[in-house]
């Protein structure tokens, strides 16, 4: 399992999926059978494989629970030739015929049981991979289809987790305990059947020796489940330990906390050690003692088999296939209480990803939606109210009119008020009342994909893929040539350095790219801009973290982008707003005043305020 | 893996005592099937009831033997490798703990936090595992073939050129199905990095309306990782069966050859009986060896990993006599200070040289990359200088000990570090006996006192790990009550203020300014509005110093300063 993939909460952080086996915690569905019923229909299509599999596991289960008592007729024929010997009679030994005839039923037995076994699993290996591929694909579907406020109310750990964990917990279920599920079922059916055809005493017997072997592993499994529940939780409180000291390392140390630290850890470290012995010692008893009991059944079946046998009720080879079925009666019944755990962590997997299959989608674009041949950029809100709590608007009847090419400043000390701007202006939220214009046409009568295609965006979390630089910039525009990719570049004064890297532009971005500064990695966005040519900007100018040669560069590339065009820039500079036709000014997500500079200023409210404390003193 | 015996070495005794009880447990085992070959070919084939029952009882009592063995080994086992892990777990935190930035840098914290979690965990497994299953397998492999060759020493013969084939089978399975299962998880990590990228950047596809084309990438990536799993999966489903036949056909090589043998008097039938048995366990041992054999690299990696921590050396330590500075006011000097990062080119920082005093505001501007943190770093000695030399009053920090010179300073880092408890108990980091009152009077110039306030539980509210139940801003204040709680000599305030919005910069610094009015207080900043009243401002380009002076001076004769000011407040501000 990959290292990357956060671990959710209710798996115990840090904890993930221990090996699965008896005595482990088990994750519970809550609708055990519904889940259980739309996970087989969800399987459908594969009912053939799966019948065929079904019907193979009957016959390789057969055949192989024959086995033993064609290997015994061959140790009652030898065991005959030696008692014959013993009584020293003449000329006769072991028949050799038939033991030649037996063992080749035997092999004939073992290939065709092993054929079918091989067939089962090969067409379950099949059936498996083709579901969680459906899974996996209908689970990316279904994301394209869901609102932003999906993307934004849920963590993607959260996503990724019933994307990664959760399906891999499916496809190994699919794979391997379905089958195992099955052939125990078939072979404790077919292994009865066996024993009693050889002995309904010994048979009884045998049995006896199950609510046994079953009771100890359910006591000491509820024992162990215990223990591990509570060292998921002390692991998981020591991994957040650790982390939180190590991400702070540097205050640790400024502030001679290492003592400190030191004492916590080796007190959570202790609790680990008191409790995982325990663990591990409790859990790694069921075996032992389970063979015990297995042991315990082979000494009884010797004995009593063994007297029968001098008493010529059973024969030898008889008593030697009886030993081999309870072995495997066991078995599979041990391997039930395991499997009921596997079934019940898979259903519950399941559920979590049909959870996330039946969130609510964004309506579809209806019938008549339009598209705009020539768009100019005018944006106008009338009477807009919107709040992600409907209890709490966080715009409140709020009306601006942009005439195509105008230029808009928002101001404000926090972020939270330009995600909302985005977020209505390409409709990934609907408003909660009024309504928002694109060239006089409401938003929601055209297409959704077009609405957005209109627009650009600049912000200050880049979003690049692991591609090519050439394929990043390409986003802009499907199609685009490598001249209009290149003359995109150069527009956004970056051509220069995507010539110097080794590869130039089929340099390939890396999540961590280090070899790209934050800096260029926003001129490269702005150069996917300039290919995408949208009627519409939306720009952040924060560039706190950007040296001031490239700060020049990008100052320069966003003023060329916004030519001509009508552009909501995120301000924080002085002449930015200076020129802007309007100033929204956003304070904690609310736009609390809009209007021009001068008109703003005479009005003495927060801009003012705001604009003498960050930018008056510098310019006096 | 050797180098951590040193850890291993308290348990030779209690592996010794394990050694020899799974010894016994695994004598019992081997020891059943002879009992029963002995009922059948001594009591059953002459009818002798009583020495049935007699060497029944013998068997359930050999069987009770060994799994109290196999439990007393366990608990054994269990305590010392929980135990050992427990203590390699300790060193390798403390350890890390000793590390200074060039050493903790060089791992990186992901990776830090993974070795001590994660690898000792896993090497703790091993331990356990090799207490256990390794030592069982090899004593039940040649237990059964000294049984066997008891019982027979032409079959046994015959079987022992098989167990080559089982294990060799085995063997190549694994040997082609490891880079299998590497090329499956990188497929599967592709796959989980595609998603990733969609949901991080939801607003960029949609907004360019590429979902159709990341559709695609995503099937082609489901695709490819679908293809790699369906030949891992029919590998590793062809092993099973395979292994099988292999041991059925032996069980039948043996039976048609035992029977010549029986034929001429040369075996019995109970003799078989245990033979098939032996051969059966002897198989189990084979396999268990061969896992044993695929466990063993990835524990290696660990162990690996382990031990590069452990034995990482410390550069940064206390001198031998430390200096100790009697009525110290907080002079901080460096003299011509260069440092390089380990295995930079370019030095950071060049020749830098200036003096901040007490009582006044030493400002340190410039771009990214230019060296301004590392500056602060210096101080608290995260790094020694290459060239030239830092003084405290006149000392070289050098000549201090670590924890004379820490608890002299305030250091507040860019970003705002809380640990998971009160948040009282995360001012107190500054002074562990910080009063009431103290804790109170820092919260408030630090701009915190308010939201703690209104908190219902007010500074005994509770901090979650990493500090992620309170805002940015508010983290970055109570980070700033931390240092101040302490009343340090010397401040060093890494952009501390960039978290906070413009009016509670401003109420801070104002307040600050009476607080701390005799300390010595060094800030980074990147917006010259926080800097404006600085007594004097470093101006930092490529790790030189190009500027110091006054906002006034600097305006008139800094042309970088004259930059960074007119890219902050545009064109009109410098002119």
């Amino acid at each position: 399992m990959s290292k990357r993939t956060p671990s959710r909460g209710h798996r115990g952080p840090g904890g993930g999926y221990g090996p699965r086996g008896i005595g482990r915690p088990v994750d519970k569905a809550k609708d055990f059978k519904g889940t259980l019923r739309r996970l087989v229909r969800y399987m459908g299509h594969h009912r053939w494989s799966l019948l065929f599999v079904f019907l193979a596991t009957i016959l390789s289960t057969v055949f192989g629970v024959l086995s033993p008592k064609i290997l015994g007729q061959a140790t009652t024929i030898l065991f005959d030739g030696m008692l014959r010997r013993l009584q020293g009679l003449s000329g006769v030994g072991v028949d050799f015929p038939a033991i030649g005839r037996v063992l080749l039923m035997l092999a004939t037995v073992y290939v065709v049981s092993t054929i079918f076994d091989y067939v089962r699993q090969i067409l379950m290996v099949n059936v498996a991979q083709k579901t969680v591929y459906d899974m996996r694909r209908d689970i990316n579907e279904k994301l394209a289809r869901l609102p932003l406020k999906y993307y934004d109310a849920t963590s993607h750990g959260d996503t990724l987790s019933r994307f990664t964990n959760d399906v891999d917990v499916l496809a190994q279920s699919l794979q391997q305990s379905v089958v195992q599920l099955m052939s125990s079922l078939i072979s404790i059916i077919g292994v009865t059947v066996m024993m009693l055809t050889i002995s309904p005493l010994l048979t009884l017997l045998t049995a006896a020796m199950l609510p046994l072997s079953m009771g100890i592993s359910a006591f000491i499994a509820s024992r162990s489940q215990k223990f591990f529940v509570r060292q998921q939780n002390i692991l998981g409180d020591l991994n957040g330990h650790v982390e939180e000291t190590f991400t702070g390392h540097s205050i640790v140390k400024a502030y001679g906390l290492e003592n400190d630290v030191k004492q916590t850890f080796a007190e959570v470290n202790q609790e680990l050690y008191d409790n995982g012995w325990k663990a591990q010692f409790v859990s790694g008893t069921i075996m032992p003692l389970i063979r015990f009991v297995g042991n315990m059944g082979y000494v009884v079946i010797a004995v009593v088999g063994g007297i029968f046998v001098t008493q010529g009720s059973i024969t030898i080879g008889n008593v030697q296939a009886f030993m081999q079925y309870s072995r495997q009666f066991g078995m599979p019944i041990t391997q039930l209480a395991s499997i009921a755990n596997v079934l019940q962590s898979t259903v519950a997997a399941a559920e979590r990803v049909f959870e996330l299959l039946d969130e609510e989608e964004e309506p579809a674009d209806s019938q008549d939606a339009r598209v705009l041949d020539n768009p100019q950029g005018r944006i106008g809100l009338q009477d807009v109210t919107f709040g992600y709590d409907a209890q709490q608007p966080v715009l409140r009847n709020l009306n601006i009119e942009v005439e195509p090419g105008q230029l808009i400043a928002i101001v404000g000390p926090t972020g939270a008020g330009k995600t909302t701007l985005v977020n209505l202006l390409l409709r990934f939220y609907d408003l909660d009342q009024g309504t928002i214009t694109f060239d006089g046409h409401d938003i929601r009568q055209l297409k959704r994909g077009h609405l957005r295609s209109m627009f650009g965006m600049v912000l200050q979390d880049t979003w690049l893929f692991e591609g090519t630089i050439r394929e990043n910039i390409r986003y802009g525009r499907q199609g685009a040539s490598d001249q209009d990719v290149v003359r995109a570049a150069k527009a956004a004064h970056v051509d220069h350095f995507i010539r110097t890297l080794p590869q130039g532009y089929d340099t390939v971005l890396k999540e961590d790219a280090s070899s790209i500064s934050q800096g260029q990695r926003q001129l490269l966005t702005i150069a996917r801009a300039i290919l995408a040519d949208p009627a519409v900007l939306i720009l952040d100018e924060a560039t706190s973290s950007v040296d001031t040669r490239t700060e020049r560069l990008i100052q320069e590339a966003m003023a060329r982008l916004m030519e001509g065009r009508t552009s909501f820039v995120i301000a924080h500079r002085l002449s930015t707003i200076l020129d802007a036709d309007r100033i929204l000014v956003i304070n904690q997500g609310e736009i609390v005043e809009q209007g021009t500079h001068l008109a703003l200023l005479a009005q003495g409210g927060f801009y003012a305020e705001l604009y003498n404390s960050q930018f008056a003193a510098a310019v006096v | 893996m050797w180098r951590l015996r040193a850890y291993a070495k308290p348990y030779l005794v209690t592996v010794a005592v394990v050694a020899v009880l799974v010894f016994l447990e695994v004598m019992a085992t081997l020891k059943l099937p002879d009992l029963m070959s002995q009922i059948v070919d001594e009591g059953i084939a002459f009818g002798n009831i009583p020495l049935i029952w007699n060497t029944g009882g013998v068997m359930l009592v050999v069987a009770l033997g060994g799994v109290l063995c196999a439990i007393l080994g366990n608990f054994l086992a269990s305590r010392a490798s929980t135990r050992f892990g427990r203590d390699l777990r300790f060193a390798v935190f403390s350890r890390v703990g000793e590390f200074a930035p060039r050493e903790f840098n060089q791992f990186g914290t992901a990776s830090l936090i993974t070795r001590t979690t994660n690898d000792v965990q896993q090497m703790q497994q091993m331990f356990h595992t090799s207490m256990r299953m390794a030592m069982r397998a090899p004593l039940m492999g040649v237990g059964g073939v000294l049984m066997v060759v008891r019982k027979d020493s032409s079959l046994a013969l015959m079987l022992l050129g098989l167990i080559p084939i089982i294990a060799i089978t085995i063997i190549f399975v694994i040997v082609k199905g490891i880079p299998l299962f590497k090329s499956l998880q990188q497929k599967l990590d592709r796959l989980n990095l595609v998603l990733r990228e969609q949901l991080m950047g939801v607003r960029v596809i949609r907004a360019f309306d590429r979902g159709q084309y990341e559709q695609e990438r995503f099937d082609r990536s489901n695709r490819d990782l679908t293809g790699m799993g369906l030949r891992v999966g029919r590998l590793m489903v062809t092993l099973m069966p395979i292994l099988g036949l292999i041991i059925n056909f032996t069980n039948i090589l043996i039976l048609w050859f035992a029977a010549k043998r029986i034929d001429l008097g040369l075996m019995q039938v109970g003799d078989l009986m245990a033979f098939l048995q032996y051969t059966m366990q002897i198989f189990m041992a084979v396999m268990m060896l061969s896992m044993l054999f695929v466990m063993l690299p990835r524990a290696s990696a660990s162990a690996e990993r382990i031990a590069e921590v452990l034995d990482t050396e410390v550069a940064i330590g206390d001198p031998e006599k430390p200096e100790r500075i009697e009525s110290g006011v907080g002079v901080v000097r460096f003299e011509d200070v260069t440092f390089r990062y380990p295995g930079a080119a370019e030095p950071v920082l060049n020749k830098i040289r200036f003096t901040a005093y007490p009582g006044q505001i030493t400002a340190i501007i410039g771009g990214t990359g230019s060296g301004k943190s590392t500056i602060l770093d210096l101080v608290p000695r995260f790094h020694d200088p290459e060239q030239g030399q830092i003084t405290l009053d006149g000392v070289d920090l050098r000549n201090l000990s670590q924890e004379d010179l820490r608890s002299r300073l305030g250091y507040v880092p860019q970003k705002a570090v809380l640990f998971s408890g009160t948040i009282a108990s995360n001012i107190r980091g500054g002074k562990r006996d910080a009063t009431d009152e103290e804790v109170r009077a820092a919260a408030d110039v630090a701009q915190a006192a308010g939201f703690i306030e209104e908190r219902e539980e007010g500074y005994d509210s509770y901090i979650a790990q990493g500090g992620t139940n309170v805002s940015g801003g508010q983290k970055q204040r109570l980070s700033i009550a931390r240092a101040l709680v302490r009343k340090p000599q010397i401040y060093l305030l890494d952009d501390t203020f960039s978290a906070l919005d413009y009016r509670t910069d401003a109420l801070l610094r104002t307040q600050l300014a009476t607080y701390a009015k005799d300390a010595t207080i060094i800030v980074v900043a990147q917006r010259v509005s926080t800097i404006l009243h600085a007594d004097q401002i470093l101006v930092l380009d490529q790790g030189k110093i190009v500027g110091q002076g006054t906002h006034e001076t600097l305006l008139a004769d800094c042309e970088v300063y004259q930059e960074i000011v007119a890219s902050q407040f545009g064109e009109g501000a410098v002119s």
